[in-house]
């Protein structure tokens, strides 16, 4: 399993697990969409905390993600987001699609 | 500038294929001691052009991809990346951030990526032919005292 779903009320939560690349991204959409067709949230939190790996392909995920909450006016949250992730998350100016949360400077410490 | 070390490798253009090129290059690259970001950039980079040939070069077909690295003497790691799948008509065009020719779930920032996360890139393309990606990455010298 490469996503894990929990569901609060009108927000859905999906942890994200291992690499996110153009192979393992199809299965990530496909659960996230299910979920979200299934609970129609007023917020969805993507949780990269155990991300091992990302490339564009994880920015897809995110951009088409986005697009498909903006029709119901919905808002996108991205969580934990490790170092490596940060970085191309910053290169695609993900910060103005959605909020970017509790990455603090953990790499770093 | 000499090569100190040198590897080739020719995989099948399947998705699979991926993440088993990051692992390679990345332990190949590892003898010159990169930091932990160093290493991810260029896994990183070495997967948008492994993905490049399987979902662009390689449209309807399994073609091949053809990989070399080499360790230089200025503590650079050089990577080829090479395809005969259909070639790109304008490669500056291709290049510019968000362009895509693959709508929808491609973010059209692959060549964005190499270009930031490597020290240098160089892309030939022919159409018809086939692309070529050249791309290296300088490894900063550390000493510790441990
Ligand atoms: N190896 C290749 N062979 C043919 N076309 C390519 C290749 N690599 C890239 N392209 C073209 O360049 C465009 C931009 O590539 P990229 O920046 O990686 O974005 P994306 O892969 O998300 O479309 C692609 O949409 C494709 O048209
Ligand atoms: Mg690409």
């Amino acid at each position: 399993m490469s996503v894990k779903i929990d569901v609060t009320g009108e927000v859905v939560t999906a942890y994200l697990i291992g690499d996110i690349d153009h192979h393992t991204a199809k299965e990530m959409r496909e659960n996230i969409d299910n979920a979200i067709e299934l609970n129609m949230p007023t917020l969805l939190i993507l949780d990269f905390k155990d991300v091992s790996f990302m490339d564009s392909s994880g920015i897809g995920l995110v951009m088409g993600r986005y697009r498909t909450l903006a029709k119901t006016r919905a808002e996108l949250h991205i969580m934990n987001a490790p170092p490596q992730i940060f970085k191309i998350l910053k290169l695609a100016g993900i910060e103005k699609l959605a909020k970017l949360g509790g990455y603090s400077n953990e790499g770093k410490k | 500038m000499k090569v100190k070390n040198k590897f080739n490798m020719t995989l099948t253009a399947c998705s699979a294929n991926e993440s088993f090129a990051r692992a390679c290059i990345s332990a190949f690259a590892a003898q010159l001691d990169p930091t932990l970001e160093e290493i991810n950039d260029i896994k990183t980079a070495v997967s948008e052009a492994v993905t490049n040939c399987i979902v662009h070069a390689y449209k309807e077909e399994l073609g091949k991809i053809y990989i070399t690295a080499e360790i230089l003497d200025t503590n650079a790691i050089k990577i080829k990346i090479r395809d005969k799948g259909c070639g790109i008509e304008d490669v500056s065009k291709a290049m510019e951030p968000l362009y895509t020719t693959v709508g929808g779930e491609r973010a059209g920032l692959g060549f964005a990526v190499m270009q930031s996360f490597m020290d240098g890139i160089k892309v030939t393309s022919k159409i018809g032919k086939g692309t070529n990606i050249v791309m290296i990455k300088k490894i900063s010298l550390r000493y510790n005292n441990g």
